[in-house]
């Protein structure tokens, strides 16, 4: 799943300051699973932004809503006979989400209520990691299945660095050394062979490097 | 052994002897004074010099600019090249800049991680690793062409090296991480600083097994502690460093004002034994803001005069 | 046993304090009360497992949300007792109660009523 938070409430405040009409917006993906922009959280910020501008005593309209997918056409739609009511909307969708509702209602500023962090998974509930960065030409058959790309602070290819201690990573004690991974799992694979191919030199044009990517599946368009 | 490039460091080894070689690390300004003053110091007892590139991820004058400084000064430069700053085509653009001086040794490393630095919120880049970086110089230097394909004209002659930690984790991969080095181009290796021999000589048997040390030039690399403070901070908080409780008391055992002695003491001591380690081709002296003793080291384990001075 | 506590404490019975979840507090804080606590049972003694370390944190971070809108995050509080304990229980209310003297209405207040 794509995981993100939520920004510090200061700087959302900042955001809606001059609106008056604000329609918090929630996401019935990623971003609820990672607690960080579903309906629960919209409805926590909501209220604590009226409280916030109450206090101020001013009086603004901030409402909450929360769409299946802020990333798919059809349940943007859902906004539009409404949308004209609001001055912004506080969008707590991915970057992606946010993105595209802005680019469908050009007269409304969309702003970001979070901060995008990565592609991960859930280790346990409050705790979220990383695992893809998306570099669009996947080695995990090369490495274990484990990536050295989104895992290793210096993406590196052929690891470990020299920094590599008791399994841990240089620049935190707490980060697993991708490479002690790969080479632990490589070895419960009976594949350590695997650990002394040069890899070779990646071709990044895959990845953000190439420019802004996209997937086209003509058998599926309609 | 015959040479492949007009590097005096690969004509020592070529030949037979113990190579020595030092490194220094550039200013943190523009004062080449500074190096001028290093170079003097370690000019007569020592092959070659290596120099350092950003090393710790401290903005330093570059790497290359103080190579050319030492070559015109006389010296023989190793360029030290991370792959934490440049990606391929400035590597590749920096490696002709070094062979337009008549550079001839090259050390390509990974770089340690930005955050140890003074420019932690900048961006890495590792568009290439460092076992990649060999394989890049190598390419220029034999293949006479650029990653892209196209020809070089006047390929860079480089003496290709890399760097060894015989004690990172894991240690089961410490040998085929070195065969691995030496399958991406790796002529010459400079080893992280030695105090645990014990360990290193296993690291070595492990080398000579698999043949390894008939196929690259190992230089073990050694730093001597200037005191019990010093060694205990490389104990505890340099990541894959190896130092025994037992050097670290021989020089908390001496009073302040001898230990600076004791540590050079230590380090003529390591190279001594080190010289009988089969496999062992030669030394990299890392004396950090320190260089004024290398001559003494250097002296003290026999390994002066230089060949060809 | 008759034990006093300010009339102004309306008591809400939820089957565990672990039922009460970030918005229920500050929900009851922006329709106008001056403070919420909850009473749960003593850590290490909830009949659901840990309901009441789950509400512990909830507390936290109503707290933390209501200082970083400029509120006094103590508010809102969280008490412990063993269903036995009736005059902990009137100890508590008289505190919390004495506690939001000190603090003073509800600063949203006079936003509330010029809505109204």
């Amino acid at each position: 799943m794509i995981v993100a938070e939520q920004k510090p409430i200061q700087e959302i405040i900042e955001e809606i300051r001059g609106d008056h009409s604000v329609l918090i917006l929630g996401c019935n993906e990623c971003v609820t699973v990672c607690e960080a922009g579903g309906k629960k959280e919209v409805a926590v910020l909501a209220s604590a932004l009226r409280m916030h501008f109450m206090q101020q005593g001013e009086q603004k309209q901030i409402e909450e809503r929360t769409l299946e997918r802020q990333c798919d056409q059809e349940y943007l739609e859902e906004l539009r006979d409404d949308i004209d009511r609001y001055d912004s909307v506080l969008s707590l969708a991915c970057g992606a989400g946010i993105q595209f509702t802005a680019e469908k209602y050009h007269a409304t500023p969309v702003y970001p209520g979070v901060n995008t962090k990565f592609i991960g998974v859930t280790e346990e509930r409050g705790y979220w990691t990383e695992r893809c960065q998306a570099c669009g030409q996947c080695v995990l058959a090369q490495t274990g299945g484990i990536c050295p790309v989104s895992r290793c602070a210096k993406r590196l290819f052929n690891g470990p660095c020299g920094g590599s201690t008791q399994g841990k990573c240089e620049i935190n004690p707490e980060l697993d050394c991708a490479w002690q991974l790969i080479i632990d799992r490589l070895k419960s694979l009976n594949q350590l062979e695997a650990y002394e191919v040069l890899a070779p030199i990646k071709d990044w044009s895959t990845d953000r490097d190439g420019g802004p990517r996209n997937v086209v599946r003509e058998d599926v368009e309609s | 052994m015959s040479v492949k490039t007009p590097s005096r460091l690969e004509k020592v080894l070529a030949d037979g002897y113990f190579a020595v070689t030092t490194e220094c690390g550039p200013p943190r300004g523009s004062d080449l004074g500074e190096i001028t003053r290093k170079a003097e110091y370690v000019k007569d007892h020592v092959d070659a010099v290596n120099v350092t590139d950003n090393q710790t991820s401290v903005t330093r004058l570059c790497s290359l600019a103080c190579c050319i400084h030492l070559k015109q000064m006389g010296l023989e430069p190793v360029l030290q090249m991370v792959t934490r700053d440049r990606n391929r085509i400035a590597l590749q653009s920096d490696i002709l800049g070094a062979a337009g001086f008549d550079i001839h040794n090259i050390l390509c490393l990974s770089g340690d991680h930005q955050s140890f630095g003074d420019s932690a919120q900048g961006q890495n880049v590792h568009d290439l690793d460092s076992m990649q970086l060999l394989q890049t110089v190598r390419r220029m230097r034999d293949e006479g062409t650029f990653l892209g394909g196209d020809t070089i004209n006047r390929p860079p002659e480089m003496f290709t090296g890399a760097a060894a930690n015989p004690f990172a984790d894991p240690f089961e991969i410490r040998v085929p991480r070195l065969a691995k080095k030496v399958a991406a181009g790796a002529e010459f290796i400079q080893t992280q600083c030695i105090y645990n021999l014990d360990k290193f000589e296993e690291w070595m048997k492990g080398i000579r097994d698999r043949g390894l040390h008939e196929q690259v030039a190992i230089l073990a690399g050694l730093t001597p502690f200037k005191s019990a403070g010093m060694a205990r901070f490389m104990k505890n908080k340099v990541p894959g460093m190896d130092v025994p409780d037992d050097v670290v008391k021989r020089m908390a055992d001496q009073p302040k004002e001898k230990q600076p002695e004791e540590g050079i003491k230590i380090c003529i001591e390591s190279m001594q034994r080190l010289k009988e380690v089969e496999g062992v081709s030669g030394f990299h002296i890392m004396a950090i803001e320190w260089e004024q003793k290398v001559p003494e080291l250097v002296e003290g384990a026999g390994l002066h005069p230089r060949p060809g001075a | 046993m008759r034990l006093d506590y300010s009339p102004d404490i309306k008591v809400i019975r939820v089957p565990c304090t672990g039922k009460v979840d970030v918005i229920h507090i500050l929900h009851a804080l922006e329709k106008g009360a001056d403070g919420v606590y909850l009473v749960g049972c003593l850590e290490g003694d909830c009949h659901f497992l840990h309901g009441n370390l789950l509400a512990k944190k909830r507390v936290q971070r109503a707290r933390a949300i209501l200082e970083s809108i400029g509120m006094e995050g103590d508010r809102v509080r969280m008490y412990n007792l063993s269903s036995g304990e009736a005059p902990q229980f009137a100890q508590y209310a008289r505190e919390m109660d004495e506690r939001i003297r000190e603090l003073g209405p509800n600063p949203i207040k006079p936003g509330l009523s010029s809505a109204a």
